[in-house]
C-alpha cells in the first residue's frame, strides 16, 4: 500500500533531532568525568529517571509491534503488554535498590561487587553485548523501514540518520544526554498516545469506518449455484474448484481484464464467494498486490466490524463512546479478522488474505495467536515459557539496569521504578485501545501490521500522522541511545578497564567510552543495513530470553543466597547464554528461517526460558557448592584484577 | 577495580526490612500472575466469560496492570516509613 510522505513529519523529526543534538552538545560541557559520562553524575531526579525508564523501555517493539499484534491478533498481542509490565515488579521488589547499592556504571559492576572476578567481568560483559546487539538490530532495521515509506528515502539512509544521530548523542554527553532524550521521548509517547486514544473513543465504532474522509472499501459478496455458475455474469471463472486455488478453498475470477481471488463458502443454495486481498511473488521476483504493481495502490487497508452490537441492539455507528463501553461493544460485536493462505502455482506464490468474521468475545480473550484451546502439552509449555521470559527478562536487561546508577539514592531508584511502572502500565493500557481501534478503523496494512498505530493516526488526518511518525523515529533514537551506552560501558569499563586491567584515569575512561560508542554505533549502522528486508523483530524475543536466562539467576542468587561464589555466577551466565541461544537455534521458528520444515526441528518449542532459566540456577547452585572451599579459606575465587 | 556506587550513598539501616518486604510483595504479585497464566493454559474458555460487559481476560489484564501500580505505591509507602524510622 502507498503511504503519504508528509513534509510535516519530516519537519517535526528534524526539529526533534536538532533539539536533542543541541541538548547533547550543551550537556557535553558538564560530562568530563567518568561518573558524568556513564552515570549522568548520579544526580538525575527520580521523576525524570522514571519517565526516562519509560522512554528507554518502550521501544519500537512496544509502540509499533504490540499495537500491530493487537490490531491483527486481538488480546494475544496485549498478553505481551501484561507480561512486559509484570517484569517491572521483579525489577522493583527484588532488583532496584540492590542494583543501586552494588553497582557503579554497568550491570557487571553489581554482579562482580563481592568478588572482583575476571570470569564474571568477561561473561557479564559478553552477555551485555549480546543482549544489547540483539535488541539493537531490530531498532536499526525498524529505522530504515520507517524512513522508506514516510520520507521516501532509501533504507540505508534511515539507518545512517538514526545511527549517526544516536552516536553523536551518546559520544557527546553519554548517559546525561541519553537520559534527557529518553525523558522527552517517553513523555511525548505518553501524551500523543493518550491523545490518539481519546480521538478513537470520540469517533466511536462504525461498520463503515472512514479513513480521513475517504470511504471504506465496500467488500463484495457473490453468489453461485451448486455448479458454481455465478449470478453476476460479468465475472468469468479463471481458476475454479478443481484448480490448485480450489483445493485451498478459493477461486480466481476475472472481470474487465482484472483478476481477483475469492473465498468459497458452501451454502444450502450453492456457494457464497467473499472478496479477498492477495499478494503474488512471480517466479522472476516481481511482486504484485491485488494483481497490480504496488504503486497503483490496489492493496487497500482493511479492518472493520461486521455486526456492531451495543447493549444487545445492532447499529451502524456508536458515536462518541467511553473506554469501557468501547470494549464491551467490541465484545458483543462480530469483527472481521484476516486469515492467510499460501497457494503456489506455475506463475509463482500467491498469499491470500481472507475474511474471518470472529465474535468480539473471542478477539478479546487469548487464543488467536497462541494455541491455548485444546492445546498439546508442548503448546502449553511454549506459552508458559514465553510468559516466564517476559516476566523475568525486564529486570535483567543491561540497558535498563544501568538507569539505576543515574539517581542519587536507593530511595530514588525505587521511586523512579514506580514512576516507570505508572508510565509504562498506562501506555500498555493505551495499546489495547490503539490496537483495537486500528483493528476496526479500516487502517491495517496486511503486509506489515507494524504500521497500524501510525496508520490509525493517519485516519484522523495528516497532522496526527506526522506527529506519530516523528514520534516513531524518536522512539528508535531513545532506545538505541540507551543500548549504545550499555554496550560502550561493557567494552570500555568492563572489558578494557576491569577485565584487561588497563590503567585509565578519569579522562581516558571517558574517551574510551566515547570511542566505544562510536564503534558500536558504526557496527549498529552496518548491521541495520545488512539485515535490510529481514523480519528481525524476533531478536527482541531473543534478548529477553537470553537476559532472563543468563543475567537474572545470577543477580537474584547474588542478592539472596549467601553461598554464591564467583565461579557459580560465571557458570550461571555461561550456562544461561549457551542453553537459551542453543535452544533458540534449534527451535521450529529458526528451522523455518533455515528454509526447513518446522516439524523437522529437533525441539518443538520456540521459547527456551522454562528450560534455560532453571538450568542457569542449577549451574550456579552446583558450582557454588563445589567452590565453597575457595570462599571458606578467605580468598577470592579468582585472581584479583588489581 | 571500579566498583561501588557512582555517588556516595549513606548507610541504609532499613535495607533488610525493605528486602524482606520486597520478597513478600514479589511473591504476592507472582501468585496472581501464575493464576492468570494457569487459567489461560488450563481453562482458556473461562477467559471468555463476560463480567460487567467485559471478557474475564480483559478484566484480568486491567487487574494485573492496576495491581502492579497499587502494590508499587504500597511498597514505597512502607519503605519510606522504614527509612524514616531506621535511618533517623
Amino acid at each position: 500500500m502507498i503511504y503519504t510522505q508528509s513534509p510535516l513529519a519530516i519537519g517535526l523529526f528534524i526539529f526533534f533531532v536538532l533539539f536533542v543534538l543541541g541538548l547533547s552538545f550543551y550537556l557535553a560541557r558538564r560530562t568530563s568525568s567518568a561518573e558524568g559520562y556513564y552515570a549522568a553524575g548520579g544526580n538525575i531526579h527520580w521523576m525524570t529517571n522514571g519517565i526516562a525508564f519509560a522512554g528507554d523501555y518502550l521501544s519500537a517493539a512496544s509502540f509499533l509491534g504490540i499495537c500491530g499484534m493487537i490490531a491483527t491478533s486481538g488480546y494475544d498481542g496485549w498478553m505481551y503488554s501484561i507480561g512486559y509490565l509484570a517484569g517491572w515488579i521483579v525489577a522493583l521488589f527484588l532488583v532496584a535498590e540492590p542494583m543501586k547499592r552494588l553497582g557503579k556504571y554497568t550491570f557487571t559492576d553489581a554482579l562482580d561487587s563481592k568478588f572482583n572476578s575476571k570470569s564474571i567481568q568477561l561473561m557479564a560483559a559478553i552477555s551485555t553485548l549480546l543482549v544489547s546487539i540483539f535488541y539493537l538490530i531490530p531498532q536499526m532495521v525498524g529505522a530504515g523501514v520507517l524512513v522508506q515509506p514516510l520520507m521516501g528515502l532509501p533504507h540505508w539512509v534511515g539507518v545512517c540518520i538514526v545511527g549517526v544521530v544516536v552516536t553523536l548523542i551518546v559520544a557527546t554527553a553519554g548517559m546525561a544526554s541519553t537520559t534527557y532524550v529518553q525523558f522527552f521521548k517517553g513523555a511525548m509517547l505518553l501524551i500523543v498516545s493518550t491523545a490518539l486514544v481519546v480521538m478513537v473513543l470520540f469517533r466511536g465504532l462504525s461498520t463503515t469506518p472512514e479513513n480521513d474522509g475517504k470511504p471504506y472499501h465496500d467488500f463484495t459478496t457473490l453468489y453461485a449455484d451448486s455448479a458454481l455458475t455465478l449470478e453476476d455474469t460479468s465475472y468469468r471463472i479463471v481458476a475454479g474448484l478443481d484448480s490448485i486455488f480450489g483445493e485451498k478453498g478459493f477461486v480466481k475470477l476475472e472481470k474487465n481484464g482484472n483478476e481477483s481471488i475469492w473465498q468459497v463458502n458452501e451454502t444450502p443454495e450453492g456457494y457464497r464467494l467473499e472478496e479477498t486481498l492477495y499478494a503474488t511473488r512471480l517466479n522472476d521476483g516481481t511482486r504484485l498486490y491485488n494483481g497490480s504493481p504496488a504503486e497503483e495502490g490496489q492493496f487497500f487497508p482493511v479492518g472493520h466490524i461486521k455486526e456492531l452490537i451495543v447493549n444487545g441492539e445492532e447499529m451502524v455507528a456508536t458515536g462518541p463512546i467511553g473506554p469501557f463501553s468501547f470494549l464491551s461493544a467490541l465484545t458483543e460485536s462480530t469483527i472481521v479478522l484476516w486469515g492467510t493462505a499460501y497457494v503456489p502455482d506455475a506463475d509463482g506464490i500467491t498469499t491470500i488474505y481472507y475474511q474471518k468474521p470472529t465474535p468480539g468475545s473471542q478477539v478479546l480473550r487469548p487464543g488467536l495467536r497462541f494455541k491455548v484451546d485444546n492445546s498439546t502439552p508442548m503448546e502449553k509449555f511454549n506459552f508458559i515459557s514465553l510468559m516466564l521470559a517476559l516476566f523475568c527478562g525486564t529486570a535483567a536487561l543491561p540497558h535498563i539496569l544501568i538507569r539505576y546508577y543515574t539517581v542519587p539514592s536507593q530511595a530514588a531508584a525505587r521511586k523512579s521504578t514506580i514512576v516507570a511502572i505508572a508510565g509504562i502500565g498506562f501506555f500498555y493500557l493505551l495499546t489495547l485501545f490503539m490496537g483495537m481501534g486500528a483493528m476496526t478503523s479500516g487502517v491495517i496494512n496486511l503486509l506489515d501490521n507494524n504500521m497500524s498505530a501510525p496508520l490509525l493516526a493517519l485516519s484522523f488526518g495528516v497532522f496526527l500522522f506526522a506527529i506519530i511518525s516523528s514520534l516513531a523515529f524518536a522512539t528508535v533514537l531513545g532506545t538505541v541511545s540507551g543500548l549504545i551506552v550499555a554496550s560502550s560501558g561493557a567494552i570500555a569499563h568492563d572489558l578494557l578497564d576491569n577485565f584487561l586491567g588497563l590503567k585509565m584515569n578519569d579522562r581516558i575512561k571517558v574517551r574510551a567510552g566515547k570511542i566505544s560508542a562510536v564503534c558500536v554505533g558504526a557496527i549498529a549502522i552496518y548491521l541495520g543495513i545488512v539485515f535490510e528486508g529481514m523480519n528481525v523483530s524476533f531478536l527482541v524475543g531473543w534478548a529477553f530470553a537470553v537476559a532472563a536466562s543468563a543475567n537474572l539467576p545470577a543477580i537474584l542468587m547474588l542478592l539472596f543466597w549467601s553461598k554464591t561464589t564467583a565461579r557459580g555466577v560465571a557458570a550461571s551466565i555461561t550456562v544461561g547464554l549457551i542453553s537459551s541461544l542453543g535452544l533458540i537455534l534449534l527451535s521450529p521458528d529458526m528451522w523455518l528461517r533455515y528454509g526447513k520444515l518446522p516439524a523437522d526441528a529437533p525441539i518443538q518449542f520456540n521459547s527456551p526460558a522454562l528450560i534455560s532459566i532453571p538450568l542457569s540456577f542449577l549451574a550456579l547452585v552446583v558450582i557454588s557448592l563445589l567452590t565453597q572451599k575457595d570462599v571458606n579459606i578467605g580468598h577470592a575465587t579468582e585472581p584479583s584484577s588489581n | 577495580m571500579g566498583h561501588g556506587p557512582a555517588v556516595k550513598l549513606g548507610k541504609d539501616d532499613a535495607a533488610s526490612f525493605k528486602t524482606s518486604l520486597g520478597v513478600k510483595m514479589f511473591f504476592g504479585y507472582t501468585i496472581f500472575y501464575v493464576i492468570f497464566i494457569a487459567l489461560n493454559v488450563y481453562a482458556p474458555k473461562t477467559m471468555e466469560t463476560i463480567i460487567f460487559g467485559q471478557t474475564a481476560a480483559v478484566i484480568w489484564g486491567f487487574f494485573l496492570l492496576g495491581l502492579a501500580l497499587i502494590m508499587a505505591v504500597i511498597y514505597n509507602h512502607f519503605c519510606t516509613q522504614a527509612e524514616k524510622r531506621y535511618n533517623s
